[in-house]
């Protein structure tokens, strides 16, 4: 075993460069248990909530569907299904705003719900390891998983990539402020997430797992404490509190000291990691055969009487949801889908809850003061020294302005996880990460552009050449003729003697026919022309 | 209804540009106490031209550049380059050399090159060094401390003196600044380097009326208030310490060997520490982020550099004190610190 490994088995935490500590806030939602939320009238099911390729209906309009079953079917390699949140009727199927910073809009399955709540019959299963792992898998993408942590990969897709592995880390820190749905589950059913754990480690075929809390949850971190005695491929991690160490890339470095290459995978280290609300989703689908449906959402800040965590069906207007706990907008209410630092802001509350809606904040202007105007960058080099990945923001924010697009891609632009952390100390408030967002929109625009034009530069290379083959293969065919032509002359005159008469004849025939191909050539090149 | 939309992050630190320049003018409130306590109100006098001065120049030069003047004046840079250069000069200096140099920091230094974050140059130590260059008299005629005066300048006789060059009684600074044997009193630097220039030894130099047991009378105290203002700005997280240790190092380690190896003929580097500027220079003056290295590692090489050059020209130069050349000097090699120093981005093979 070398150095670093025995650090990592001896529990050793790194540290990651700069980070910040905002209020974290989580008081006001972990106060209390998960709590159920009353059925909604309707639900909006976006058919594609993780990266990748949405699936084809199943269902349509008019049909009524149970709990759990399944409205879209997805290939073999890549896409995840949609399930029924609840009994109901498709009420229709059309483009719908869904929720994504853009306010784009996707095709949406609405139900409307009988409230009778009926669910498809679940199928359980007594002994997962009998399963052989395309199986377990399979169990795993039909029951609709994506991360839930964030960006919503496709679990099974995650786990697909058979690499040697040393560690899968399964990530409860949850760093971001206000957010505690990922403490609350890992308070109240830290069983079945180390249940999930242990089927996750089955299939990856790895020994150890790692579990990652930040300090600032004594609690779930003593739930943990108390069960992992028996389950000795478990370890637990206490990470300090510092915002974003519960970045991927970031709770790498602290739990490992291994960076992930830019550009690259964790899987390239020898590493998977998976949220924990995941893991607990996971543990549900194998072990009872339950798709994913519902999820735990925070619901809070200083504008909702009732601030805590639910477990929410997806589809789940907004709206509703925060209807159920005493939402008091004030003029110019924000509403946050996700954190203070990385979430996103609605402009329409009929956008669903889906798989990776991890928290609806409405904080009230006091608490989460709105932007001031931006000044002036007075290069104070308090960005960078707060950047986790060691970038240089205010550069960045230059290059970005100026369109520098090879400035940015040599300052690693890529490299930045738009965490925030720049955007939350720059005494200038410059909107940091809205204008490195832009400039990758724009880069990756330009690349797609050049991707098209490559393509479209080919196509029209083959075709040039498919005309020149062709060009070739007809004079070979004129000469070919004429050459026939010849032979039959010379045989001609062979035959009936050197008469002038004939060869006079001949000479006339021979001009008619050249004029005739040169006709022939011409209509056919005006033909080509038109082609063109 | 629709909702407010906002780019993240939704959440920021209160700490405005203001703010982080309100702490560092207020961070210099002890040194100018003891300024005062030992040089009298002229340091007043000075800093109410400076702001004044300054805050007329950044309007002019707002307005010259099209762009909306009370943007400028909010940010309150313009106030830290004022008091900055108020407090550098002799206290008791005409008027219009302050206006004239705070003038000059504003409207060349700092808004011919872009305003605010564009500047290459420290605006008040480029304003010091012109004064300087322009004006050598006038910019190294210290007063000497109360203590030894033989003539206590009032409030109304330091007003007199910067506006007409003469105290209500018809004295003129020169006279005000000889002491008990007729002769002119230098700055402890100005007249140890005159000393040791005239092959005087270092303990001959100190037996000079302005120096006491610990440095130059005055000056001494003057520069351990500004070092308590500087810490204060370090535990508030306004500046990092790189700058100020790198330049304490940088100053110290060279003079400290350069004194054991010439123990007579060498500055201490106590006086080195706690003469002339070196305290503000190192916390409040070096440490002007848009002049400085950016990282972290940067800030180390450049405050040493910084202390560095300062050695150098108060040892060899022809300057009584050195801070603002050696912060120039120092500011025209921020591209290249930077670019050397630059971290190495998460992922591009770094060691955690
Ligand atoms: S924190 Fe803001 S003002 Fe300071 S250097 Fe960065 S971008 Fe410029
Ligand atoms: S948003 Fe990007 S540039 Fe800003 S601190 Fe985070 S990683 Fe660094």
């Amino acid at each position: 075993m070398s150095v670093a490994t025995k650090a990592i088995e001896a529990g050793h935490i790194w540290t990651f460069p700069g980070g910040i500590h905002p209020p974290e806030r989580k008081e006001i939602s972990n106060q209390t248990p998960i709590a159920p939320l009353a059925l909604a009238q309707e639900y909006y099911l976006p058919v594609k909530q993780h990266s990748g390729a949405p699936g084809e209906l199943l269902v349509q309009v008019g049909d009524y569907v149970k709990a759990g079953q399944v409205l879209t079917q997805v290939g073999a390699n890549n896409g995840l299904p949609v399930h029924a949140p609840t009994s109901g009727t498709i009420a229709a199927i059309g483009p719908g705003i869904i929720a994504h910073p853009s306010g784009l809009a996707d095709t949406v399955i609405t139900i409307r719900a009988d409230g009778n709540d009926e669910h498809v019959a679940l199928e359980p299963l007594t002994d997962y390891t009998q399963l052989s792992r395309a199986e377990l898998l399979d169990r795993i993408k039909n029951a609709g998983i994506a991360g839930l942590g964030g960006a919503g990969f496709p679990t099974a897709q995650k786990l697909a990539l058979q690499r040697p592995l040393d560690y899968l880390i399964i990530n409860g820190v949850e760093c971001e402020p206000y957010i505690s749905a990922d403490d609350r589950l890992m308070r109240e059913h830290a069983q079945t997430i180390i249940d999930g754990t242990e089927i996750l480690l089955h299939i990856a075929g790895c020994e150890k797992a790692l579990i990652a809390i930040e300090a600032n949850k004594p609690e779930a971190i003593a739930a943990f404490e108390a069960l992992l005695d028996k389950h000795p491929q478990l370890a637990l991690r206490v990470v300090p509190v510092k915002y974003p160490s519960g970045g991927e890339k970031q709770l790498i470095q602290l739990l490992t000291g291994r960076q992930v290459p830019s550009r690259g995978l964790p899987i390239d280290i020898g590493l998977v990691m998976q949220n924990v609300g995941t893991a607990f989703a996971v543990a549900q689908a194998v072990l009872q055969g339950k798709p994913l449906i519902e999820r735990v959402v925070t619901v809070t800040g200083e504008n909702v009487e009732k601030p805590g965590n639910y477990w929410v069906r997806l589809g789940t207007p907004v709206a509703y949801l925060l209807a159920q706990c005493g939402f008091k907008p004030e003029p110019e209410q924000r509403v946050i889908m996700g954190g203070p630092m990385m979430g996103f802001t609605l402009a329409d509350l009929s956008v669903p809850v889906v798989k990776i809606t991890n928290c609806i904040l409405v904080p009230s202007s006091q608490e989460l003061a709105p932007a001031q105007d931006e000044m002036a960058c007075i290069r104070c080099g308090a960005c960078a020294d707060v950047c986790p990945a060691q970038l240089l923001p205010q550069q960045l924010q230059w290059l970005a302005k100026a369109k520098d697009y090879d400035g940015l891609e040599q300052q690693n632009l890529f490299d930045c996880i738009e965490c925030g952390a720049c955007a939350y100390v720059c005494p200038s408030e410059i909107p940091l990460v809205h204008y490195y967002r832009k400039a990758k929109a724009e880069i990756r625009n330009i690349a797609r552009e050049k991707a098209k034009a490559e393509v479209a530069r080919e196509r029209f290379e083959a075709r040039q050449e498919r005309l020149e083959r062709e060009k070739q293969e007809r004079l070979e065919r004129h000469r070919k003729a004429a050459e026939a032509r010849k032979k039959a002359q010379a045989e001609a005159v062979a035959q009936g003697g050197d008469n002038p008469q004939d060869a006079v004849q001949a000479a006339i025939a021979r001009a008619k026919a050249r004029k005739a191909a040169q006709a022939a050539a011409a209509q056919q090149k005006n033909k080509e022309g038109d082609d063109a | 209804m629709t909702f407010k939309i906002a780019a993240s992050p939704h959440a920021h630190q209160r700490r405005t540009t203001q703010q982080v320049m309100r702490w560092v003018y207020l961070a210099l409130i002890p040194g100018v106490l003891v300024q005062t306590y030992f040089f009298g109100f002229g340091v007043y006098v000075q800093l109410a031209l400076a702001l004044l001065t300054a805050w007329v120049a950044e309007g002019l030069a707002m307005r010259m550049r099209g762009r909306p003047v009370a943007h400028a004046w909010q940010d309150h840079t313009a106030i830290v380059t004022a008091v900055l250069l108020a407090i550098s000069i002799p206290a008791l200096a005409p008027w219009w050399i302050i206006v004239m140099g705070t003038a000059f920091a504003v409207i060349v230094v700092k808004h011919v090159y872009g305003g605010v974050g564009q500047n290459l140059f420290n605006p008040a130590m480029a304003g010091y060094v012109l004064l300087l260059i322009s004006f050598p008299v006038q910019m190294t005629s210290w007063p000497i401390p109360n203590e030894l005066a033989q003539l206590q300048v009032s409030l109304n006789d330091t007003v007199s003196l910067i506006f007409s060059g003469y105290t209500q009684a018809g004295y003129n600074l020169e006279q005000l600044r000889m002491g008990a044997d007729g002769i002119t009193m230098a700055t402890p630097l100005d007249s140890l380097r005159n000393d040791l220039n005239h092959q005087l030894t270092l303990s001959e130099a100190l037996t000079k009326p302005i120096f006491d047991d610990l440095a130059g009378i005055g000056w001494a105290w003057i520069n351990i208030a500004f070092l308590l203002g500087g810490l204060v700005l370090i535990k508030q997280k306004i500046i990092s310490w790189h700058i100020p240790g790198g330049m304490l190092v940088g100053l110290l380690v060279p003079a400290a060997i350069y004194w054991l190896f010439n123990p007579d003929q060498a500055i201490t580097p106590m006086l080195h520490a706690l003469s002339g500027a070196t305290m503000l220079g190192a916390f409040f003056i070096a440490t002007d982020p848009v002049t400085a290295a950016t990282s972290n590692k940067g800030r180390w090489v450049f405050g040493l550099l910084v202390g560095f050059l300062v050695f150098v020209i108060r040892t060899w130069g022809g300057y009584p004190d050195a801070v603002a050349f050696a912060v120039l000097l120092a500011n025209m090699t921020v591209p290249v610190i930077d670019k050397y120093t630059q971290p190495i981005a998460y992922g591009h093979g770094g060691r955690s």
